[in-house]
């Protein structure tokens, strides 16, 4: 049966227990088409593809409903590998190859061409020998489809990263019979000239006749490449158009959405001129696996709510670990015109910074020990309070911790049958309130808040955003708050620095359009952008 | 500047090996012993030795480590040279049935060994080290209480009168038992040896050169090499260092199949698949290779050489110790492997036999060494126990530290770039 799409996806939901994640999304791809798949953290990117992998974590949950038809075909599909021998590849955001193997080894991985001998024929087909030269020769026609004129007998260590992503792509077009790739944020390691290559080398394999799904983030790629953009929210498609009916702005809107209600509302105020600044970070690098920072630089003024913001895996929250010392880090940090030594959070700690970790169980709290235990903790390892001497023996004060867990208890709402209960027994929004006492029982002049409303319910989310609120106002605590969620930053913010790609894009103030957050999101700084079509 | 790089990175990353020699060459020096002496215990120890450090090659290529349970394979060769001795079964065919019997005795301990470690991904070494112990434990149940009460044994001497089990030592020894029963096929003067086996490779070197699957240079360049090493046998004094060595060829002849099948197996799709999971298993299950299946074969067709590696030892020995043969065969094999170069994560056939070598060259020179020095014969004798224990260590300590090194600050890399740039 012909039909118009090679893949149609009609009508997927998807839930995870009582949170629905997809909800009535359709995906229809044609021939040799490029389909750009937009959408922030959290829209419904990876679950879609999930779904369209027949990925374990779908048929463990329950399933989906809606239908994947294959070339007018409903296609089943089971596995990943199952996905694989029905014609759908994926080039993968991280690279799925092997340092030692050469480049045609890899591209030819466990499709290995061999010939038959003696003991093979007696025993088992995986004792055949391998046909290096004819392996080559695979390898080399595939790796000229992708324009590279590199010798497929080189290894695979040592070569540029974006060396890298072409070999990806070269081993998915040289396996037989692909109808249909999924590149996963393909350019996000790439440089700039490699990113163009890539996008030739996308329209190159388009026009060839196998559809390419393209999954990223960077708005002016989707102009440059796709014909068709799909984009996502909350789990649901909000709007499919032809690329030539849209430009970057329209397209930053729709990704980021109109500006909802405000979970908390506060009134807006400007920085006074005369404001001391808090901190300066010039120049800081960390090496956080997955949230790297590579040379950020910005102030924050005393008594302000300051918001780092930005899709995951960009680095904005590389930066509170990298400067409480959780991970290598570089660079000059000055705390209130103070030199602070970054890479030892003992120092940082007594310097009076506090941070509530994104990590809640791995590093923020210890599960099986009191509430009160909890919260006293770092000030006791750090400055040595609540604690008394006895002779030589040195003793935790029982009633001075009793009476701070209580005063905690009560002012930030915890709901809990008494300090002493387990941390690990109450609800998450409860959890992350006793991550917020222990920082407060620092004293801290600045806070660091990384992910505070994570996994927690709504009610709950309002009650820390509150508290933060309150803190910054009535105490004047100056606050740098880490979130991927968008609205909530804008809701309680003075100003919302963007990260993309481990650099700031841009700082913005929380009243700013949703196109340029968008656009800051994925990586262009707005006022450059609307001078150059201003110019245009 | 670039050439002395080259040689510290040449000395860092050859340490242990570099460390050996010179602990060879001290330990020769102040032995006081002949080199014809030291050279005819060599090539015996190399003989009886290498199979079972070749055995180690593949697990470590396919990312397992250091098979210390060769302990177990070593544990299968002993049950079936019981038996062997209990059926009295002479000579060649004793020792050919013996490997027989091994073969599916460790195929079944293999199995069981990989389907454990693939339970413990990334503590194989431990945790074969472990199984060993706790394999000793059945072992001993066997010797001890099974074999000799509830299965009989009716040969003399293999049960003590009035105790129980199997006695402390087999003795493979007489017209019944297997000793030799490989080496003395064919026993030949050193520089016999050496004149046949140049004389193939020559043959060799020139039907490739013939068939061109090798260049014509590079076959004169071996033919040179090879006529050298003849030429250096026919100077006495040379000839004379190996006057006592007689070399056990089928034995030799029988290591050098392995290095052949070794090299073979890996040009094969299975080769490739091993070193596949080996380097990789997120990326190897990712291109639809069943992980699990590998490693699991990696550790049976390891166990199984290990089994036989031991049989060529005992059948050397002429006698085993029923409960302690096998106990530091993983040990003095890693430790060995080690010595050659090898590291956790990459050996190669010559790196096994040149580790076989200086290994083994240090325990004969180590103990008259140490009476020298030391006055007294037990230093030595400590002395090469403390250092196989001192190899692996450090061997896994130098693993962990290169990674380290590899490890760049933050914001550095991007500086050497533009520098580069």
């Amino acid at each position: 049966m012909k039909t118009e799409y090679i893949l149609n996806m009609q009508g997927i939901t998807k839930r995870y227990g009582e949170n629905t994640v997809l909800e009535n999304v359709n995906l229809s791809v044609r021939p040799g088409e490029i389909h750009a798949l937009l959408g922030e953290n959290g829209a419904g990117k990876s679950t879609l593809m999930n779904v369209l992998f027949g990925m374990p974590v779908i048929h463990n949950t329950g399933g989906f409903e809606g239908q994947v038809l294959l070339d007018g075909e409903n296609a089943n599909i089971t596995s990943p590998h199952d996905a694989m021998k029905k014609g759908i590849g994926m080039v993968h955001q991280e690279f799925m190859l092997l340092p030692e193997f050469t480049i045609s080894e890899n591209i030819k991985l466990n499709r290995e061409i061999t010939n038959s001998n003696l003991v093979s024929r007696i025993l088992n087909k995986n004792l055949e020998t391998l046909d290096m030269p004819k392996m080559a020769k695979d390898a080399r026609k595939a790796l000229d489809d992708v324009g590279m004129g590199i010798d497929e007998y080189v290894q695979v260590a040592g070569l540029p990263i974006g060396y890298m992503q072409f070999i990806e792509i070269a081993r998915e077009i040289d396996k037989t019979g692909v109808k249909l790739l999924v590149f996963d944020e393909p350019t996000a390691v790439l440089t700039e000239s490699e990113a163009d290559q890539l996008i030739s080398v996308m329209k190159k394999i388009a026009a060839s006749g196998i559809s390419i799904i393209f999954i990223t983030h960077r708005l002016d790629e989707v102009i440059a490449a796709s014909d068709v953009v799909t984009i996502l929210r909350d789990g649901k498609t909000v709007a499919n158009l032809k690329t030539k009916d849209a430009t970057v702005l329209t397209l930053a809107e729709l990704m980021v959405g109109r500006q909802g209600e405000g979970m908390v509302s506060t009134e807006k105020r400007a920085i006074p001129k005369d404001a001391k600044v808090a901190m300066s970070v010039r120049n800081l690098y960390v090496d956080m696996p997955g949230e790297e920072v590579k040379g950020v630089d910005f102030d924050v003024y005393e008594g302000e709510i300051f918001g780092i913001g930005g899709l995951a895996g960009q680095g904005k929250i590389g930066i509170p670990n990298g400067i409480m010392g959780l991970y290598e880090a570089s660079g000059e940090v000055k705390l209130f015109g103070e030199p602070l030594q970054i890479g030892d959070p003992k120092k940082a700690l007594s310097a009076g910074i506090s941070m509530v970790s994104e990590d809640r169980k791995g590093v923020g709290l210890m599960l099986d020990q009191s509430i009160k235990n909890n919260i006293v903790f770092n000030a006791m390892e750090i400055k040595g309070e609540y604690l008394r001497k006895i002779l030589f023996f040195t003793q935790k004060n029982e009633a001075e911790i009793d009476k701070q867990a209580q005063d905690m208890i009560k002012e930030l709402d915890i709901r809990c049958f008494g300090p002493q209960q387990a941390v690990g027994t109450l609800s998450g929004g409860n959890q992350q309130k006793v991550c917020i006492a222990r920082a407060l029982t620092m004293k801290p002049k600045f806070l660091f808040v990384s992910e505070p409303t994570r996994g927690i319910d709504i009610g709950a989310k309002r009650l820390v955003l509150e508290t933060l609120l309150k803190l910054s106002r009535e105490e004047g605590i100056t606050i740098v708050m880490v979130s991927s969620e968008l609205q909530e930053l804008r809701s309680i913010s003075d100003r919302i620095a963007i990260v993309s790609e481990g650099k700031i894009v841009d700082i913005l103030p929380p009243d700013a359009s949703s196109a340029a957050f968008g656009l800051a999101m994925s990586g262009i700084k707005p006022d450059e952008h609307t001078d150059e079509e201003a110019k245009a | 500047m670039d050439k002395s790089k080259d040689i510290r990175t040449i000395m860092r990353d050859n340490a242990v090996t570099i460390m050996f020699v010179i602990l060879c060459i001290i330990g020769l020096v102040f032995s006081g012993q002949s080199v014809s002496f030291v050279m005819y215990e060599l090539v015996g120890r190399i003989s009886r030795n290498a199979f079972l450090v070749l055995a180690l090659i593949i697990p470590i290529i396919a990312g397992m480590g250091i098979n210390f349970a060769v302990t177990i394979g070593a544990m299968a060769a002993q049950i079936s040279a019981l038996w062997i001795t209990e059926w009295q079964i002479p000579g060649l065919t004793g020792f050919m049935a013996a490997i027989a019997m091994t073969l599916p005795i460790a195929l079944v301990f293999g199995f069981l060994i990989g389907k454990l470690l693939n339970k413990m991904k990334g503590q194989e070494m431990i945790g074969g080290l472990i199984l060993g112990y706790f394999a000793n434990g059945l072992y001993q149940l066997l010797f001890l209480f099974i074999f000799g009460n509830i299965i009989p044994l009716n040969t003399k001497g293999l049960v003590i009168q009035g105790s129980t089990g199997v006695a402390n030592t087999i003795n493979l020894t007489g017209d019944k038992g297997i000793k030799y029963a490989l080496d003395g096929i064919m026993r030949l003067p050193m520089h016999e040896t050496v004149f046949w086996a140049c004389g193939i490779a020559a043959l060799v070197a020139i039907a490739l050169m013939a068939l061109k699957k090798i260049e014509a240079k590079k076959a004169i360049k071996i033919i040179v090499i090879l006529a050298v090493l003849v030429g250096l046998f026919f100077i006495p004094a040379v000839r004379d260092l190996f006057v006592l060595t007689n070399v056990p060829i089928v034995t030799l002849l029988v290591i050098f199949l392995l290095c052949l099948f070794n090299n073979a197996l890996l040009k094969t799709r299975l080769g490739q698949q091993f070193r596949a999971v080996g380097q990789n298993r997120v990326v190897a299950n990712a291109a639809g290779i069943s992980v699990d299946t590998i490693r699991v074969i990696a550790i049976m067709i390891s166990t199984v050489l290990a089994g036989w590696g031991q049989l060529i030892f005992v059948q050397n020995m002429g006698s085993f110790q029923t409960y302690g043969a096998h106990e530091q065969v993983g040990l003095y094999a890693g430790a060995a492997i080690l010595v050659g170069g090898a590291s956790i994560k990459r050996a190669t056939n010559g790196q096994a036999i040149l580790g076989t070598i200086l290994f083994h060259l240090l325990f004969i020179v180590a103990p008259s060494a140490g009476k020298n020095i030391f006055g007294d014969a037990a230093v030595g004798e400590y002395f090469r126990v403390f250092i196989s224990y001192g190899v692996i260590a450090m061997a896994l300590v130098m693993h962990t530290w290169r990674g380290a090194v590899k490890k760049k600050k933050p914001g550095e890399q991007d500086m050497s770039a533009v520098e580069k740039g």
